[in-house]
């Protein structure tokens, strides 16, 4: 197999680490980044993010070219993308977490709280649940139905159903993943889903989405 | 279904080394965390919990390799806890690989501690730990109350462990800890009574421990104690039991847990 370069990009996010041990450990060549030029020649783009999105926000738009980059290599180039947790939830119009921050829109919609009616919910959304496919989504080649591990206290709410590739229950349902050509996200955390979140890295590594 | 109930072992780490004896599968070191880790990790533990009993500080660069190393071989989220005293502690134990921290005694000595800890990381990486001893109380008084301990269980502090449950969950723990240190050690069960009060008095997550000797002792954590997680050592480690068979008992009892 030719080794394409996948761009994990660094912006001070905390499970940087841990995504890096997992893409190697399904043997991906990673370079970790905060170089724009890098991400313009990467041929695959993961983002991670744990924290809140505020503050991943602003470490983000702090490197500077670095969203141009993203936006270019993803949106032109047709790079493929994985945003991780806080990661995937950047991809919304903004985030209400701490004031209104904007993100990088490229899913549209909003992250915020979750409010669980029934007081017996706890929140954060914490442990292992289901990754459950919508219809539409059935055919992913990189979300497949099992259990992963959740950790969160917002939520992603997407304007559009066709962007919603797989949803969890707790409480409510929320948003697992969202897909849009060769962009995808999710709520969950691979790196710390054992074999079933491995896999799901190993299938981004070989994703051609058309 | 909805989220699993997370069965959490833990292993006392002390200079790197697992103190307790452990053998519950063909180990070429049994001392080594990271073995224990990665044993645990193919077995399908929900998470795993190391806490560092040394009791000095001067073993933090030992601590935080071992964290590494484990990091780098286990695809499982991972507590740490035991001597993080400051925000620099918990990065370091973060950046090495961690992703939570459990404080403890620090956070008694300084509640704000925990804030300081969650408006830098985020409340998903702040555990907090309650370890509680019952109080005795004159004959007649019918409402049960705990105690505040550190220093294993050593140390009286005067302070009501249900109060200081809720302040650290105001102060933006993401999930608490709580340990009955009368029953650590004992194998006769969680604190039921303390456990369900704390967890009906906050609105995150709380994971039972101390004093699991049996699999009913993790269906009661949950279905009496009303916790969404549950932690145990010596009956996993000493292969009493599998973590399967852990999932298998809190199915039967009708609760979610991974592994259908």
């Amino acid at each position: 197999m030719p080794t394409e370069k996948v761009a994990l990009i660094d912006y001070g996010a905390g499970n940087l680490h841990s995504v890096h041990n997992a893409l190697k450990a399904v043997g991906a060549s990673v370079e970790v980044t905060a170089d724009p030029n890098v991400v313009r020649a990467a041929d695959r783009i993961v983002l991670p993010g744990v924290g809140s999105f505020k503050a991943c926000a602003e470490g983000l738009k702090s490197i500077s070219g670095m969203v141009e980059a993203m936006t270019e290599r993803v949106h032109v180039g047709g790079a493929p993308f994985l945003g991780i947790c806080v990661g995937m939830q950047l991809l919304a119009t903004q985030g209400l977490e701490h004031g209104i921050t904007p993100g990088l829109g490229w899913i549209p919609g909003e992250v915020h709280l979750i409010e669980p009616s029934d007081p017996a919910i706890k929140i954060p959304h914490m442990g292992w649940n289901d990754v459950a496919l919508m219809p539409h989504a059935r055919d992913h080649f990189v979300v497949e139905e099992g259990e992963a591990y959740f950790l969160h206290s917002y939520h992603f709410s997407v304007d559009d159903p066709h962007h919603v590739a797989a949803m969890t229950d707790h409480g409510e349902g929320l948003v697992a993943a969202v897909a849009k050509d060769n962009i995808l996200g999710v709520q969950y955390h691979p790196e710390k889903s054992q074999a079933y979140g491995l896999e799901t890295l190993a299938r981004f590594l070989t994703w051609n989405p058309s | 279904m909805t989220v699993r109930i997370r069965v959490i072992p833990c292993l006392d780490v002390a200079d790197g080394r697992v103190v307790k004896g452990v053998n519950f599968v063909d180990l070429k070191d049994a001392g080594d965390p990271v073995e224990q880790a990665r044993a645990y990790d193919a077995a399908g533990a929900d998470e795993l919990c190391f806490l560092d009993i040394s009791a000095s500080h001067e073993g933090r660069g030992t601590l935080l390799d071992m964290v590494r190393r484990t990091a780098q071989v286990c695809f499982m989220p991972l507590t740490v806890g035991g001597g993080v005293r400051s925000v620099e502690d918990a990065r370091e134990l973060l950046l090495a690989g961690a992703d939570k921290v459990a404080i403890n005694s620090a956070a008694v000595a300084r509640p704000e501690l925990v804030r300081e800890i969650a408006e830098k990381f985020g409340s998903q990486c702040v555990v907090a730990s309650v370890d509680a001893r019952r109080v005795i109380l004159p004959v007649g008084e019918a409402v049960p109350q705990w105690e505040i301990f550190t220093h294993g269980g050593r140390k009286p502090t005067g302070i009501n462990a249900v109060d200081y449950a809720k302040q650290v969950a105001a102060l933006g723990a993401g999930e608490l800890l709580v340990t009955s240190m009368d029953g650590d050690g004992t194998q006769a069960g969680y604190d039921l009574e303390l456990t369900r009060t704390i967890a009906d008095a906050v609105s995150v997550p709380v994971i039972a421990s101390g004093g699991v000797g049996t699999l009913d002792h993790l269906v009661d954590g949950v279905s009496k104690g009303h916790a969404s997680a549950v932690l145990a050592a010596s009956i996993f480690h000493f292969g009493t039991h599998t973590i399967s068979e852990a999932h298998e008992a809190l199915r039967a009892a009708g609760l979610p847990a991974r592994g259908v």
